[in-house]
């Protein structure tokens, strides 16, 4: 057990076996209240599988969890919704816990999406449905918020809105943030640390020091390095080249 | 006005749509229309063994359709075989065990018709007390569930990572199914309770925009079938369930022309 309180959930040498095949391996990781984390790797490198095991979606698992909270809010990589369901935009804000109306306006309001209330949720694009995932996931004003991959199918200036809005829940709600993402161009300028994973922990640490390490510039090319310490140095600064340098 | 057997049936029947109404609204959201069905094909062996050892209908029905619950859970860990196999595997193995049981059951007389399809003379004020008190039983215990099972019905992993529990709502609703086949096999026979479930819900998922406002509809709808069907049966002595399922396909093909409409409309 450990006794900083500031821990939310850790990983002790976690990992996943599935018909005799490793998904991921040997993770140790903490998120920290006010802290974000990300996870970035290669396609099938284990970031969601890292991801549903701090969450204990998975019960067989190797190593072990910690979760110090149990105020989770979860955005999926993956949803299918089933269509059978007459489902509004409405009834899947409360899905998991019971708001009230300001609540969810103003959940859906950060996001976006205030207008899309009553609409059904098959009626949305892909877009529109990852803002109100997004919003679901905060609404309920959660100690640890888990994004896998959060911004996908968002139009750009959504993506980088949403960023910024993650980034200033992290510090208002002071949430840990465990957060999955395949743009490190975006992403890296509000990450405190990086885990770097490729079945098993490949590197960690802040930006900059992944940036410099060999394997992650094995991993991903010299490129995506010098992306992570660019905006290591250019914290304050205006992005001005956003948009051309694509992941890989 | 009428005879007391047909209020006492009117009285049960509307005790049965109420707790089928919500039920069946799941049953179409987890696509369990199947296993419904295998549940109360199983109820025919809980019938015979009540007869056997002179115990209660709806508690020996309760009791096998919830073991042959288990036994699907326990076969669906440990074969390859897919979901619809194994039903198909227990529904007719169990229909057909409790059919051989009652050729051997010659001592006692036995109203395989009404076992089937209903009859809503068999109902008893006893029935009518399992019916109302099991039946309310039902519906707080899905009260109590509701928000872990829907949550989990949208999307398991979002109900498991913030900590629902949807496997133990899982399990209660298996308990609640065996249940509802129980206390509802008098008033419609086993081999119509899964219409019973589905075909006022799926009416109702034609009239709704939300889950409770399709589940109210369903509810609705469930009484409307009970009623006219009930009075169907009187007047043309016909079986009360096949009477019942045929005022909710009745219904259900109404609730089409909404359906019509608002694709015009969108059009």
């Amino acid at each position: 057990m450990s006794t900083d309180q500031n821990i939310l959930v850790k990983l002790n040498d976690a990992g996943l076996q599935l018909n005799n095949k490793w998904l991921v391996k040997g993770v140790s990781l903490q998120v920290e209240k006010g802290k974000i984390v990300t996870l970035i790797g290669p396609n099938g490198s284990g970031k969601s599988t890292t991801a549903k095991i701090a969450l204990g979606i998975y019960k067989k698992i190797d190593g072990s969890v910690e979760k110090y909270t149990h105020k989770v809010g979860y955005v999926p990589q993956k949803i299918s919704i089933d269509w059978t369901l007459p489902l509004r935009v409405n009834d899947f804000m409360v899905l998991t816990e019971s708001l009230n109306k300001e609540t969810i306006d103003e959940a859906l309001s950060l996001t976006g999406v205030i207008h899309l209330k009553d609409k059904n949720l098959g009626d949305l694009s892909g877009g529109e449905f990852q803002r109100v995932l997004l919003a679901r996931a905060i609404s309920k004003k959660p100690e640890l918020l888990v994004l896998d991959e959060p911004v996908q199918g968002v139009d750009f200036t959504g993506e980088i809105a949403l960023y910024e809005l993650i980034k200033k829940i992290s510090d208002e709600l002071s949430c840990g943030i465990l957060l999955i993402s395949h743009d490190l161009h975006t992403v890296m300028t509000a990450t405190d640390h990086v885990v770097c994973l490729n079945g098993h922990v490949c590197c960690s640490g802040s930006p900059m020091d992944v940036a410099k390490n060999n394997e992650y510039k094995a991993l991903f090319g010299e490129q995506a390095s010098q992306i992570l310490s660019r905006y290591e140095h250019k914290h304050d600064h205006v992005h001005t080249d956003e948009g051309e340098i694509k992941k890989n | 006005m009428f005879d007391d057997f047909f209020i006492r049936a009117l009285v049960a029947g509307i005790g049965v749509a109420f707790v089928t109404g919500p039920l069946g609204c799941f049953v179409i959201w987890r696509r369990l229309s199947y296993f419904g069905d295998t549940l109360a094909h199983s109820a025919l062996l809980g019938v015979t063994l009540a007869f056997t050892m002179e115990f209660n209908i709806a508690l020996s029905v309760f009791i096998i359709s919830s073991m042959i619950a288990l036994i699907l859970i326990q076969l669906q860990k440990k074969t390859n075989l897919p979901g619809d196999a194994l039903l198909g595997l227990l529904a007719h193995s169990s229909l057909a065990v409790g059919l051989v049981v009652i050729g051997f059951l010659t001592f006692i007389r036995f109203d395989i018709m009404g076992l089937l399809f209903g009859d809503i003379l068999a109902v008893s004020v006893n029935d009518l007390l399992i019916i109302w008190i099991g039946g309310a039983l039902i519906l707080l215990t899905l009260k109590f569930i509701w928000k872990p099972l829907f949550a989990s019905t949208v999307n398991y992993e979002l109900a498991e990572a913030e900590g629902l529990n949807p496997d133990r709502a899982k399990a209660i609703f298996t308990i609640l199914m065996a249940a509802i086949i129980a206390i509802s096999i008098k008033m419609v026979g086993l081999l119509l309770i899964t219409g019973m479930l589905i075909i006022p819900a799926a009416m109702a998922r034609n009239l709704s925009s939300s889950p409770q406002s399709m589940v109210i509809y369903s509810i609705v709808g469930g009484l409307l079938s009970v009623i006219i069907g009930l009075f169907t049966s009187l007047e043309f002595n016909t079986s009360s369930g096949p009477s019942i399922i045929t005022a909710a396909l009745l219904l259900f093909i109404l609730s089409l022309f909404k359906i019509k409409q608002s694709i015009k409309l969108k059009n």
